[in-house]
């Protein structure tokens, strides 16, 4: 066992011994888990801490901000999203020091304050695929605490409908050698599948209530704008028609739930049933469902899942991945990969844009990272297998020149102003200050300019894939930004210029007649229209219960 | 709180004479009724927002050059509606009005 070949082995053997007397065989007892965490883990450890965007091991998370800071110390975090209170609290207790992760918006202003004070070393902010990626080369986990739906007796364990990084972070931390901890809601005689075979996991403990999971993907239709209804209207006509986008990821902002509640019924007057939006890397977004039950949606693949929508996904297998016993099936790392290499559009709204096209949700005082956005909003270097939208994209960009590769369409979709008067268009990122402010070494940008090829406002599109010079995509830019001091310092005469070449399209340039947008056209008006399309299948969380 | 008129030269509409109306929707009120001058259109603007005047100048200047908005009075209330919200709402009035006439 002691052979230097595999020190590796024996430490988790000589780690699950330090604990064998704590747990009786795979379980641990609620009240047992703070002393088997201290024992098994060890000082200086890289630890993942199962924090998802939806999904989240919570009680095991309070339990190791819990530890004594005098046993556990200088440990190394990484992990995906930092969600909750206690997944900063163990660095403010001095537990762990060091920090790789992807994104933390609901902890950012807290995280900023840690690097402020110094009382942090973050490493690097990542896409989801990046720090995936790195769990298998140069950022193993050496104990993973994770969260499981439920576990048998053996200690197989069950993830539920949101399996989100589960699958990424057990892989790399079992096959490694590493400790395997599942909180679970509850232990079962016989699992309804089994997700996570027992001899890739160690230990499991019944959580004292069932783990904490958001509603993130949850957007209530009362509150999209006739604006948004506009913009959604020229998207689909300008972008999804003219490309043929058959394979797409959205955001999960309300400019693209106007998109979706818009298909069964403006895509649909115009003949598009068929030809646009038949296969989604999505999570499984409640304003999609008129569009399934409409017969638009072949096939949706998804990160997470949504609260509310287990037992309307489960009765439409045909469109989304589920297992045998019938429940779904999700993957982040998988799905990812999809958006990344499988589709042929990304759109999505951000806070800001500048002249060059870089758009950033940075906001001053808060380090929120990037999660999904920039695997999915880039276009695929390695990509090599052909489809008209990615094929008509890379000829526009090309120009005259031979084609060697296509080109994803990576569309922003903003107002020129948000809340406040906030200019969406600016001259400098406020990515720029942040990285000052935090001794970054680069500004946290999501969507890069040279990976942009729409932008759509309430002014028009412009397509930034046939500008031929940075001054042109700069006028491009200035020509949708509406009011914005950005869009009034445009050149006007090279705008209608460009608006003669297509580069950039009004409504009227495409048959949009802007008193048509009304929110009469979404297919959905309320979350009870929702669960009326979907035959009473949805069940929304009570907080968007208003009627 | 920030009120301000101005008076912008206009194609005539049609027909103003007879014409009052109003839009609203949230955050946006107007309220449409006839002037005198056949050729100009005058704008009562109150709105919430310190500082825009600028803004406010350029959206309605380009609107009543877009639609025939001579002898009309406009009066805006604004409860921080966006200037793309403003535009539609001026553009879906002022289109009324044309195929009203």
């Amino acid at each position: 066992m002691n052979a230097p070949w595999n020190r590796r082995a024996a430490r988790h053997a000589q780690r699950l011994a330090r604990v064998a007397h704590l747990a009786a065989g795979r379980e641990i007892a609620a009240g047992k888990l703070i002393d088997v965490l201290e024992a098994v883990i060890e000082p200086g450890d890289r630890v993942c801490l199962e924090g998802n965007n939806q999904k989240q091991a919570d009680f095991l998370a309070e339990s190791l901000a819990e530890c004594s800071p005098e046993r556990l110390h200088d440990l190394h975090m990484v992990q995906s999203v930092l969600a909750l209170p206690s997944h900063i609290d163990v660095f403010e207790r001095g537990i762990a020091s060091r920090l790789d992760f992807s994104f933390a918006g609901p902890q950012a202003t807290r995280l900023a304050k840690l690097v402020q004070a110094r009382r942090i070393d973050i490493g690097a902010i990542h896409t989801y695929l990046e720090l995936f990626g790195r769990y298998f080369v140069d950022l193993t986990p050496d104990v993973c605490l994770i969260a499981a739906q439920a576990a048998d007796a053996d200690g197989n364990l069950y993830l539920g409908p949101n399996t989100e990084d589960t699958p990424a972070i057990v892989e790399a931390t079992a096959f490694s050698h590493g400790i395997v901890i599942a909180q679970v809601n509850e232990r079962v005689e016989r699992l309804p599948r089994v997700d996570i075979p027992a001899d890739w996991s160690d230990l499991f403990v019944v959580a004292p209530r069932p783990n904490h999971i958001e509603p993130l993907f949850t957007r209530d239709p009362a509150l999209i704008t006739d604006i948004q209804v506009l913009m959604a209207m020229m998207a689909i006509k300008g972008i999804y028609a003219e490309y043929g986008v058959q394979r797409l990821n959205h955001g999960i902002g309300f400019d693209t739930a106007a998109i979706e509640l818009l298909l069964p019924t403006y895509a649909e007057s115009l003949g598009l049933r068929g030809r646009i939006c038949k296969h989604w890397a999505l999570n499984p977004h409640p304003t999609l469902i008129p569009a399934i039950e409409a017969g638009f949606v072949e096939s949706v693949h998804s990160f997470g899942s949504e609260v509310g929508m287990e037992n309307y996904v489960a009765a439409r297998s045909d469109v989304f991945f589920t297992g045998r016993d019938g429940s779904m099936r999700s993957n982040r790392a998988f799905c990812q990969t999809a958006g990344l290499y499988a589709c042929d559009m990304f759109i999505g709204s951000t806070l800001q844009i500048d002249l060059a096209g870089n758009s950033s949700t940075a906001t001053l005082g808060r380090i929120a990272g990037f999660g999904g956005a920039p695997n999915m909003g880039s276009d695929a270097r390695g990509r090599r297998h052909a489809s008209p939208a990615w094929l008509r994209a890379g000829r526009e960009r090309a120009g005259d020149g031979p084609l060697t590769h296509g080109r994803k369409l990576v569309v922003q979709t903003v107002e020129t102003f948000r809340e406040h008067m906030a200019p969406a268009f600016v001259e400098q990122l406020d990515a720029w200050q942040l990285m000052e402010d935090m001794g970054m070494e680069l500004p946290p940008i999501m969507i890069h300019g040279d990976d942009v090829s729409h932008i759509v406002t309430e002014e028009g599109i412009a397509n930034l894939l046939l500008c031929r010079s940075a001054a042109e995509r700069e006028q491009a830019i200035r020509g949708v930004a509406g009011y914005t001091p950005v869009g009034r310092a445009r050149d006007a005469r090279m705008v209608e210029n460009l608006r003669d070449r297509g580069v950039i399209r009004r409504p009227d340039d495409i048959g949009i007649n802007t008193r048509d947008a009304t929110r009469d056209l979404l297919a959905a008006r309320n979350i009870k229209d929702l669960v009326r399309a979907s035959g009473g299948l949805y069940d929304p969380p009570r907080r968007f219960r208003n009627w | 709180m920030e009120t301000f008129t101005l008076d912008l030269p206009s194609t005539p509409a049609n027909g103003a004479r007879a014409l009052c109306g109003v839009v609203s929707s949230g955050n946006l009120e107007i309220l449409v009724d006839t002037g005198h001058a056949p050729d100009r259109c005058r704008i009562d603007v109150s709105t919430s927002a310190q500082g825009f005047r600028d803004t406010w100048e350029a959206v309605l200047a380009d609107a009543v050059a877009r639609h025939p908005a001579g002898g009309l009075v406009l009066s805006i209330n604004d409860a921080g509606a966006t200037p793309a919200v403003v535009s539609l709402r001026l553009d879906q009035v002022l289109e009324s009005l044309e195929q009203a006439s």
